[in-house]
């Protein structure tokens, strides 16, 4: 009796068990930020590096409050902030307003997860349409810029004087390698860039990719074989190192901020660090082969509305999002995230404010989306056998039009 | 939330209001027993179905569709059958990642399981400071691997790295470490062998522990030599333990991701890509994900791992009979 009483009351508690844990992730759900109940809005970003003292994130509630809402955010690293967004998409589970990496918006957009502009009545007609173009696709807008950056040169001033470099004869391919090997001369080292196996090897080779005149419909023209050749010959002349081809944007910024390097390709992103360097450094826009600037890719990111099951929550949405790009919001958001803003006047008032981002406001007028060209989602497809052919050039496995043919193969393949 | 208070004393209050039979005969006994051992097994067989049994069932249907962003996300992606695998095995990076895979998994296993057992060897003649020694041998494996492998990747960088400059010292030229095609592999199987050793040091240590000493004196005195007491008993005494670290390694080691990843990226080009490095960059990489030959190279990975694993028991099994 006694056993069989304490069997009983051990199996109670076992199926307890099971309920209890049953329960507890049935409650988990309770959390969903889209439920439509009560005023709680959910924005994700990819901004950790903000806490909740943070200017970024004081906006953001004010803007909630402006709107009459509570702002739950939360800030994503942003190579997660992909899958994150897609799975919680998957989930039925998105944000309110996601912030998201432009040449992203693409894919979002291709898997139906994100509103049109349209749909939900926002208003992009101030936006800078080159930098509108990374969140188009198919005709249809898909989000509203929150700020661009983009790639130019930094330079070294002592390096170039002592190399006896006048950096205004810097305009084109050719003096800029001529530079490159007075540099080298004087016994310094010349460039350092980021050619790394993944998207931001692409993006860094982009401006002398498109500043050759290539397509990234045509992986393998001649234009596209003389910008890897341009960057092979430097390896193998030494006026860029070997680490390159390891290196991502911040370790090529390391190695610029060592001092012994005359230039670094590098992005707007930079300049709050480019301030503690020991040394005075300039900046130049990336030249294009024949001279001029050469169109580098546009970086930063969108405001973006994810599609709700509850369509009645866009009217608050798109007050948030409104409240996050106006053109006073924008002023204080770019210069906290050291962007260039999307509107042509918050630029200038950017530009007076701080007339070092004068050349930065060029760059970003001469840029282009990389999901631009009406390329979408091809432009994935595209990246990977370009970084490829880029890495193979660079360690010597194969000659720039070798490896730039097999590129173009691939990205035909796959279209 | 609410739940879990109220149905926690509903619950406690049904045990008294349905007690046993006061003479239970055998059988009912027996059965309250059975429902009493599925009660028990239902938390880890729920366990086990919703952590184990569904993602590997997902894994496998992930690769047997077609699958783009949308039908991720939307659904109904369209079955495929082996498309996914047949695109995988004709990639031209399949060969290689195999090849890779192989070399870093088997160069990893020789060299972490015979310095780990030379060390434990070592070790155990207890001589003064070798505790010391031994807990300093231990620290590969208690650092963070992204701490471990962002410090191999910076002494092995071409242009600023320790290692250069260590070999410049010795006139020797610098070494690509992490940038070509010929030692990108070697360098992250160097990494990983060095990660690797505190494991099968420790897990051998207390093997050799496990012997008992009188064996190894009584063939002292008959005057075997320290070479041959250990190859004719330490090393066989030691071979169960020795199976199961190497059978352990290896599945360590084929799904060894994260030190190639941070020191290489699986590259240049492909000259460092493991099955596991393909498999994430496929599904996670790209700025478009192909879940689907990413889940199917997954699975190679795992049937691998399944294949070791049946041979391992199927070893066991002989070994006992």
């Amino acid at each position: 009796m006694k056993t069989s009483a304490r069997r009983w009351r051990v199996l109670g508690a076992a199926l307890v068990a099971v309920v209890v844990a049953g329960a507890a992730t049935a409650c988990s759900s309770d959390d969903d930020p889209s439920d439509g109940s009560g005023g709680t809005y959910a924005i994700w970003d990819p901004y950790p590096q903000f806490n909740d003292d943070s200017m970024w994130v004081k906006l953001l509630e004010g803007c909630g409050t402006s709107a009459g809402v509570t702002v739950k955010r939360t800030g994503y690293d942003t190579t997660d902030l992909t899958n994150k967004a897609l799975l919680a998409a998957q989930q039925n589970n998105s944000p309110d307003v996601l912030i998201i990496d432009n040449p992203v918006i693409s894919t979002l957009a291709e898997a139906g997860v994100l509103t049109t502009t349209a749909e939900t009545k926002l208003d992009t007609s101030a936006m800078e349409p080159n930098l509108l173009g990374a969140g188009q696709s198919g005709g249809k807008t898909y989000g509203v810029p929150i700020g661009a950056n983009t790639l130019a040169l930094y330079y070294n001033k002592k390096v170039l004087t002592a190399a006896g470099v006048d950096v205004a004869t810097v305009v084109d391919w050719s003096s800029l390698t001529a530079a490159l090997g007075k540099v080298k001369a004087a016994g310094k080292k010349g460039i350092t860039f980021s050619a790394i196996g993944t998207e931001e090897g692409s993006f860094q080779f982009l401006p002398w990719f498109w500043g050759s005149g290539a397509q990234l419909t045509t992986l393998d023209s001649p234009q596209a074989v003389s910008a890897l050749s341009l960057w092979t010959d430097w390896l193998k002349q030494g006026y860029a190192p070997n680490s390159v081809i390891n290196n991502t944007q911040t370790t090529s910024w390391q190695e610029f901020a060592s001092g012994d390097y005359a230039f670094s390709e590098n992005g707007t992103w930079q300049l709050a660090n480019a301030e503690k360097l020991g040394f005075e450094y300039g900046i130049i826009p990336i030249p294009a082969r024949a001279g001029g600037t050469a169109p580098a890719p546009t970086g930063g990111e969108f405001v973006s509305i994810p599609v709700q099951s509850k369509t009645g929550r866009y009217a608050t949405s798109q007050k948030l999002v409104a409240c996050l790009t106006s053109a006073d919001n924008l002023l204080n958001t770019d210069t906290t995230l050291s962007y260039i803003a999307p509107i042509a006047a918050v630029q200038d008032k950017q530009v007076a404010a701080n007339p070092k981002l004068k050349v930065w406001v060029d760059a970003v007028k001469a840029a282009k989306g990389r999901t631009g060209d009406n390329l979408g989602t091809r432009y994935p497809k595209i990246s990977e056998p370009l970084w490829t052919a880029m890495q193979a050039a660079l360690s010597g496995a194969k000659n720039p039009q070798e490896a730039l043919s097999a590129a173009q193969r691939t990205a035909a393949a796959t279209r | 939330m609410a739940n879990r208070t109220t149905l926690v004393p509903a619950r406690r209050g049904e045990v008294p209001a349905a007690p046993p039979p006061v003479r239970p005969d055998r059988r009912r006994y027996r059965d309250g027993g059975r429902w009493a051992a599925w009660a028990f097994l239902a938390p880890v067989t729920v366990y086990l179905l919703a952590f184990y049994a569904y993602p590997l069932f997902r894994n496998v249907e992930l690769s047997l569709r077609a699958y783009t962003v949308r039908s991720f996300v939307q659904g109904g992606a369209p079955f495929a059958g082996l498309d996914n695998y047949e695109k995988v095995l004709s990639d031209p990076t399949f060969m290689p990642a195999l090849l890779h895979t192989v070399v870093f998994t088997f160069a990893s296993l020789v060299f972490q399981f015979s310095i780990g057992m030379a060390l434990a060897v070592f070790f155990h003649q207890h001589f003064p400071l070798s505790h010391t020694l031994r807990a300093l041998f231990l620290v590969p494996w208690l650092l963070p691997l992204i701490v471990s492998a962002s410090t191999w990747s910076w002494m092995l960088n071409s242009e600023a790295g320790v290692v250069n400059a260590g070999l410049g010292v010795l006139g020797v030229g610098p070494v690509n470490w992490l940038t070509s095609q010929t030692w990108s592999l070697i360098s992250v199987i160097i990494a990983n062998i060095w990660i690797g050793i505190p494991f099968n040091l420790v897990v051998l240590y207390s093997g050799l522990q496990a012997i008992p000493v009188t064996l190894d004196e009584a063939a002292a005195l008959d005057g075997a030599t320290g070479w041959q007491r250990f190859w004719r008993i330490t090393f066989p005494l030691l071979r169960p333990v020795s199976a199961i670290t190497l059978l352990l390694g290896l599945i360590y080691t084929l799904k060894v991701f994260d030190i190639i990843w941070i020191m290489t990226r699986g590259g240049p080009t492909d000259s460092s890509t493991t099955f596991a490095t393909w498999s994430y960059r496929l599904g996670f990489g790209n700025l478009l994900p192909a879940f689907g030959p990413g889940a199917a190279v997954g699975n190679l990975l795992i049937v691998m791992a399944l294949i070791f694993g049946l041979m391992y028991i199927r070893l066991q099994r002989r070994q006992q009979v």
